[in-house]
């Protein structure tokens, strides 16, 4: 039988990454969290994702887009196996080959609690059959899947996704359950599904999913096709305000905490939108607009700011930060006015730095307090009752009325004579010049916006968090924004909503941790390697903005089409499975 | 006619009053100021004998040229992906460090062995090979992975692709190394002690004559191959255009890969430099090299490889005696820990007086304005 083409490259990547994985010590690191006791642990579903995805894709071959597939079971099962069993060649000749060498020196993950978890604690020999055995079991598994029917694959799909989302998020759920019996039922004590509430939560996935499929579609195309105005659509959005203000009363302190930092990226999200998504303006120093506010809230509210202590109420201080942080724009808008969109990013980031460069330095330490920062800095005070981040149920309300605010602002600049002026700019700022835009007052509008909405994210972060040190303002920050904002949806508000929550809330932030604490090592990788997979495969996000992902994919119908090699694109089901 | 309009056109430039042209000249006029008092104060400093010595001038000066060359290698990286793609290949500066960290191994075995003491010039050179190796295949994997599917796009995709690159990279090597710094061996006591040659004693250590001069023979080398080659004429063919390269039958592909190839070659020899100079790597090492390298190369003129080596030099002298000269005339306290933030200063400042660079800026026939 001659090799499959597919069967050989995707098998080969799948090994490549599997034994990536292990080297900088993930799967030894996710191998801690149970997800299905005792059989799975996170660790073994990142090692094992590899050869069913990468199966999966073999089983697929090439894409034909006008050509309805062939889809047979025996054959996507036998192309997803043969992928498999060489990315569980691949792996272990990964194994063979490093472990004669003790190489823990110089890679500290290459160790033998690697090799153990590796092998399922079998030992090299048998542990190595086994890992090729399973791998070409899983592979199969997901080259069979393309095979069977699309009902069949849909439930499926649906159903891992459920039990994952389950296993994931162990913590929400008890949070939000409350009620012990019910939740030693769900879970096992110490971590991880029981085996058969896994099952349990599958089948109700499957059963529910096939009964209500056709209704499904019809009520999300009902939502989509309700007009602006009617009724059905402010009915939805009532709904939904109304699960905002519910939801941190039902949930616990740790998830509200986790709710407010997610609240704080969007609003900072929601700014950063502004310029990078309305205006095209691609800001990778935008943390400094953030510092801007935290520290002038800083100086001005609390009682030990170094020089200045006017310690002022919140609220007053409030409109002199935002002030502050409109001069900032302004200071910062000006000099890369003339730029290009390349060089204005680099400027930006070096403003960045420079902003906290200089606040860290001896100089401006009599000030703002250097590496000591600024502490003691007093909550939100209006009248008797004081909001601080000890109360996380109340700040995360604080929270969201400015995110309220910075989302009301975005919509009505974007659908407004503003809003035109920055897409005509962000499309051809020569057209928009000549066709009598002011591109020097829309893009310093466009900064002066997006600083004030940083602003407010500082200010809000430094009363709440009490101090401000200078680590938490570092070029870090600005780049997970724009992470957050491209993964979303570059100039879509919901956008911007939705990567936060995934990001931040599940991944954690640039200091903070999310969801799932197994990922904090990681979170990084998994940053960049979404931001490059987005960009490669999906660069209008995931909930794109309709003008945008026309801009990019207008351009692709003229031009090469460069998006158009799409033929490796993981598509929708497999992301079905991840949300 | 032209008599007719002429005038005219004078005279409505000459009363027009744009607000953003009178702030640039307020921000020129106050760093021009700035600058001057600040160099005034220090040498009425040094003059009334206080502050550094004339010894350590120039022993700061010499620092600032071999750390500054380290950065014109980077910023050649820079320069070629920019001429080429137009676009600025963020992580660059992790293709540096992956030298630099892959590097380490091999010198910690030579030291191990004790070869590293006994053949100082041979390790070194072994390190090199190990480092340039390295920094080659880092670019041309990260080329194809991702950013040849992206030939085409809006510009500002690619660039934050490599952002995501750039992060992907660093946190694969805080995976692969681990976190902690670590130190290259010291350099070999023959090495460290002042360059003598024929009996004459210079006052530059062995390492920094090392750095300089490795930097030296890279340039002329790379300087042949981009002029003197057939590869080398192709790639700049394809800088200029890459269709009617493609059209004369140049392989347009093949030569981006050698472009990144060759960035990533130099951004090796970079990274055998940061260990002779600095020792300490781990896996940020790349962030800030590569930020001040690419300034390096807008300061030079982006796109032209003498000018990224005289921007490198620049920017070093900039960074390394900028501050003690400028800042601390000024009366300014603690201005070592201001040496980065003199950097980008000095980035917006080059971008505020003369964007195309000292140089002059050498871009293909679509990134002209």
């Amino acid at each position: 039988m001659r090799l499959d083409p597919h069967s050989r490259k995707w098998g080969l990547v799948a090994g490549l990454i599997m034994s990536f994985m292990a080297a900088i010590g993930m799967i030894r690191s996710f191998d801690d969290r149970m997800m299905i006791n005792p059989v799975l642990s996170l660790g073994y579903i990142a090692l094992l994702l590899s050869p069913a995805l990468f199966g999966y894709l073999a089983a697929r071959g090439e894409v034909n887009i006008l050509e309805e597939p062939e889809r047979n079971i025996a054959e996507g099962a036998s192309k997803g196996a043969m992928a498999g069993l060489i990315a569980g060649a691949v792996t272990v000749a990964f194994l063979l080959v490093t472990s004669p060498f003790d190489l823990s020196g110089f890679f500290p993950n290459i160790s033998t609690a690697m090799y153990d978890v590796m092998t399922f604690h079998q030992g090299l020999g048998v542990g190595s059959l086994l890992l090729v055995a399973i791998s070409a079991l899983v592979g199969a598994l997901g080259g069979a899947l393309y095979g069977v029917g699309d009902v069949a694959r849909n439930g499926i799909f649906r159903a891992l996704g459920w039990v994952m989302l389950f296993a994931l998020f162990e913590l929400v759920v008890t949070d939000v359950i409350d009620f012990r019996p019910i939740v030693r039922f769900i879970y096992v004590q110490g971590g991880g599904l029981q085996f058969w509430s896994a099952l349990i939560i599958g089948g109700l996935a499957w059963w529910l999913g096939v009964r209500y499929q056709g209704k499904r579609a019809e009520y999300s195309d009902a939502a989509k096709a309700s007009e602006a105005g009617s009724r059905l659509r402010y009915s939805l959005i009532g709904v939904g305000i109304l699960l905002l203000i519910v939801l941190p009363m039902i949930v616990g302190g740790i998830v509200n905490e986790l709710l407010i930092n997610v609240a704080l990226f969007i609003l900072m999200g929601l700014g950063l939108n502004i310029v990078v998504g309305l205006a095209g303006l691609l800001d990778l120093g935008y943390v400094a607009f953030f510092a801007v506010g935290a520290y002038g809230m800083a100086v001005l509210t609390s009682p030990l700011s170094p020089t200045l202590t006017p310690a002022l109420n919140w609220w007053v201080a409030l409109p002199i930060v935002m002030v502050f942080a409109a001069i900032a724009g302004v200071l910062v808008g000006t000099p890369v006015l003339r730029m290009r969109g390349d060089y204005l990013a680099i400027v930006t980031l070096g403003f960045g730095e420079i902003v906290r460069l200089l606040l860290l330095s001896d100089w401006l330490t009599p000030y703002f307090g250097g590496a000591q920062g600024i502490t003691r800095i007093p909550g939100i005070t209006s009248g008797p009752v004081t909001i601080s981040g000890t109360s996380p149920e109340l700040f995360i309300y604080m929270t969201m009325i400015f995110v309220a605010i910075a989302a009301y602002v975005s919509h009505r600049a974007q659908n407004s004579r503003v809003g035109r002026a920055w897409a005509a700019m962000r499309e051809d700022e020569d057209v928009a010049e000549a066709i009598g835009i002011s591109t020097v007052s829309a893009k310093l509008l466009a900064f002066v916006t997006g600083a004030i909405i940083a602003s407010f994210a500082g200010a809000l972060f430094s009363a709440k968090v009490g101090t401000v040190f200078t680590n938490s303002f570092d070029v870090l920050v600005s780049i997970i924004i724009l992470v957050v904002v491209i993964v979303g949806g570059m100039g879509s508000i919901r956008g911007v909503a939705l990567g936060a929550l995934m990001l931040i809330g599940v991944l954690g932030g640039p200091k903070s941790q999310g969801l799932l604490t197994e990922f904090s090592e990681f979170k990084l990788l998994i940053y960049g390697a979404i931001l490059v997979y987005m960009m490669l495969k999906r660069p209008e996000g995931l909930l794109p903005s309709v003008r945008r992902s026309r801009e990019l994919h207008g351009a692709e119908a003229e031009q090469d089409a460069w998006l158009d090699r799409k033929g490796d694109f993981v598509d929708e089901d497999a992301e079905e499975a991840v949300t | 006619m032209s008599t007719e309009v002429a005038p005219e056109v004078a005279k409505t430039r000459r009363f027009k009053f744009n607000w953003v042209d009178s702030f640039l000249w307020f921000v020129r006029v106050v760093a021009i100021i700035a600058i001057t008092v600040g160099i005034v104060g220090s040498f009425q400093k040094f003059a009334a004998g206080e502050g550094p010595s004339a010894v350590a001038w120039r022993d700061l000066i010499i620092s600032s040229i071999s750390t500054g060359s380290m950065y014109g290698l980077i910023a050649l990286g820079y320069s070629m992906v920019y001429g080429v793609l137009g676009f600025i290949n963020f992580a660059h500066g992790e293709v540096f460090m992956s030298g630099t960290m892959v590097g380490l191994i091999s010198a910690t075995l030579l030291f191990n062995n004790g070869f590293w003491e006994s053949n100082p010039l041979i390790s070194i050179f072994v390190v090199l090979l190990v480092a340039m190796i390295t920094s080659t295949l880092v670019a041309i994997v990260i080329e194809r992975v991702a950013y040849r599917p992206l030939r085409g796009a809006p510009r500002l995709i690619p660039l934050i692709t490599s952002i995501g690159v750039s992060f992907f990279v660093q946190y694969s090597f805080a995976g692969l190394f681990g976190v902690a710094l670590r130190n290259y061996p010291p350099a070999p006591p023959r090495l460290a002690a002042d360059l003598t040659v024929f009996g004459t004693t210079f006052p530059i250590s062995g390492t920094r004559a090392l750095v300089i001069g490795v930097a030296i023979v890279s340039m002329i080398g790379l300087w042949y191959f981009v002029t003197k080659t057939k590869t080398g004429s192709a790639m700049r063919a394809v800088a200029e255009d890459k269709e009617i390269a493609g059209l004369m039958g140049i392989d347009v592909d093949k030569t981006i890969v050698t472009t990144f190839a060759v960035g990533g070659a130099m951004a090796g020899v970079a990274g055998l430099m940061w260990a002779l100079l600095f020792r300490g790597v781990d896996f940020l090492t790349g962030f800030l090299p590569g930020i001040k390298a690419f300034t390096a190369a807008v300061l030079g003129g982006i796109g032209n490889l003498p000018g990224a080596m005289l921007g490198g030099i620049m920017l070093g002298l900039f960074e390394g005696v900028g501050p003690l000269l400028v800042l601390d005339g000024l009366g300014i306290p603690g201005v070592s820990q201001l040496k980065d933030a003199v950097a980008f200063a000095a980035l917006v400042l080059v971008l505020i007086f003369r964007p195309t660079g000292l140089l002059g800026e050498r871009l293909g026939s679509e990134d002209r304005v």
